[in-house]
């Protein structure tokens, strides 16, 4: 369930000029962050202004993505229409170490491998429409 | 600081709750006025006493919704606001009105909110259901939704609260006969409310288990069914609301709290914005979870229950399991939550699903609860939760 090779296609993000870079690591298997020049906290999603401290000092970062599954659920009904076909469905939020959290699937997974505070790494998955998307597996 | 509870609900309305409502169908400005009518009635005042006018946006107009409805019902106000706080709407329209009313620039204030169908549009916009497709959550360009959560699948509300509730049971451990409970203890109140989805069938903590798990843990029946319905809810000052035929219920405490959209960047997801709004509403009316006698939380899931009176501090974090295993959470017993079947009983009708726990605190303060009435009640916490439990509002009324 749920491996990289994706028969369903979700719907695409379509970067703005703000979140380009997040999404051209992800093509090159390179997990992006920023991190903030004034008050060195890290900030997701990509934004023009610290989320902390509103700096528009904001700094591209690479990091390793490594982290810990924050809460989950298997979703055992599509989410919404364009999911239809890929339940269940295990979507996460995933806590980083720098401490930013993200939403998420985790792949290549069993559904007892599913807990909180378990360990995750990245798992780059190039789809089909050029774009990637940023699923995460057991580390 | 806060309110003085000078300003008081005397008038409230609601349309039966109805899966498939089959009736005439009637635009957002013309339920808005027939609401505000039949609140008006309840009330026993005129529409000339009305010079305020509290909103959330219409089907018919994407702009200018304030001044579009006071059109409609050919209104001068004071006082013209729109909320978009998704569920915690009803509860913040309400403060706000008694907020304004306070200040001395408005009397009266009508706070209603159409959630019945529309007439079929024969040149049908495709946008209105894109829009529509995932819920809560914003697929437009540009939204940071539409680029880190619908690609994931995080849409809508059911695998948010879900996450909430699995985080949940890894820290504090999870009995699901007691989240059970709560669905069907509500659904108990619900068989006294003939305005309810489920009046006339009742379910037991089984049944809640028995039914199939959307998005792990939640069942089905821990989950609002969506329904048409609507309701308004006058608020007004003390020289009107002695005019009112109704015993006025007082909004003495009010709190907000917004911490984001998407339940994936709160600080804690366990620890909910209900608590700051709930610590305001009870400070500010110089009350305790101990002095008041109704709890009308919002209830768009079991989780929703029991992590509302956790953070209002009706039972430390964590105990909240416990908590509502040991009391009967029903009209007749000992903690009565959400007696008119909270909106898991008696059915989500939109954004108007929040504002069935404001009227029935009301009607239960004003004793006209019909055959689920408290034998006594003079103090009510409401709450409203919008977005993933991330924005949330409470008010507390009083008897006068």
């Amino acid at each position: 369930m749920n491996n990289t090779s994706l028969s369903v296609l979700p719907p695409m993000p379509h970067p703005t000029p703000t979140t380009e870079p997040f999404w051209q690591g992800l093509a090159e298997e390179k997990l992006m962050l920023q991190q903030c020049d004034d008050c060195k906290e890290w900030v997701f999603y990509p934004r023009t202004h610290c989320s902390h401290c509103l700096s528009s000092n904001l700094e591209w970062q690479q990091v390793s993505g490594e982290g810990e599954i924050y809460s989950f659920t298997i979703a055992r009904r599509p989410t919404a229409p364009p999911f239809a076909g890929m339940e269940p469905q295990y979507i996460a939020v995933v806590q980083l170490q720098e401490g930013v959290r993200m939403n998420t699937v985790i792949a290549n997974a069993t559904e007892s491998d599913l807990k909180v505070g378990v360990r995750v790494k990245p798992c780059f998955v190039h789809t089909p429409d050029a774009q990637t998307l940023l699923y995460f597996e057991l580390a | 600081m806060g309110l003085k509870g000078e300003a008081a609900i005397v008038g409230v309305a609601d349309y039966k709750n109805e899966r498939k409502y089959t009736g005439p169908r009637h635009f957002f400005t013309e339920q808005f006025a027939d609401l505000t009518h039949r609140a008006l009635v309840d009330a026993g005042l005129d529409k000339n006493d009305l010079d305020g006018i509290c909103c959330t946006a219409i089907r018919e107009a994407n702009m200018f919704a304030p001044a579009t409805l006071a059109e409609y019902l050919g209104l001068k106000v004071n006082f013209a606001e729109i909320v978009d706080l998704g569920g915690a709407t009803p509860v913040g329209m309400i403060w706000r009105a008694a907020a304004a009313i306070e200040m001395g620039i408005c009397q009266a204030v009508i706070c209603a909110i159409p959630a019945r169908p529309i007439p079929s549009n024969p040149i049908p916009s495709p946008t209105a259901d894109d829009l529509r497709f995932y819920g809560s959550t914003s697929a437009n360009w540009g939204s940071p939704q539409a680029e880190f959560d619908v690609p994931y699948g995080n849409v809508a509300q059911n695998s948010g609260y879900a996450m909430i509730a699995q985080r949940y049971a890894a820290l504090h451990g999870y009995d699901e006969r007691a989240l059970a409970k709560i669905a069907a203890d509500q659904r108990s109140n619900a068989q006294a409310n003939p305005n309810a989805a489920f009046y006339g069938k009742p379910a037991s903590i089984d049944d809640v288990l028995a039914s199939p798990v959307i998005a792990d843990p939640l069942h089905i029946l821990e989950i609002v069914m969506p329904c048409a319905g609507g309701g308004a809810v006058l608020v007004v000052d003390k020289a009107l609301a002695a005019k009112s035929k109704n015993r006025p219920a007082y909004i003495t405490g009010c709190g907000e709290r917004l911490e984001s959209k998407s339940m994936t960047y709160q600080d804690d997801m366990t620890r909910t914005p209900v608590g700051p709004a709930s610590q305001s509403a009870f400070a500010m009316a110089g009350k305790k979870p101990a002095d008041i006698d109704v709890v009308e939380p919002y209830d768009c899931y079991t989780i929703t229950v029991l992590l509302t009176l956790e953070d209002s501090g009706f039972c430390a974090k964590g105990d909240g399991m416990k908590f509502v295993t040991e009391h009967d959470l029903t009209y007749n017993g000992d903690f009565p939550v959400n007696t008119h079947g909270g909106q898991l009983g008696a059915g989500q009708a939109g954004l108007a699903g929040g504002m069935s726990q404001v009227i029935e605190g009301a009607r239960q303060i004003m004793g006209k609860a019909d055959d689920r009435q408290l034998s006594r009640c003079d103090t009510a916490l409401v709450t409203g939760t919008g977005g993933i439990m991330s924005e949330q509002s409470a008010i507390i009324l009083e008897g006068g």
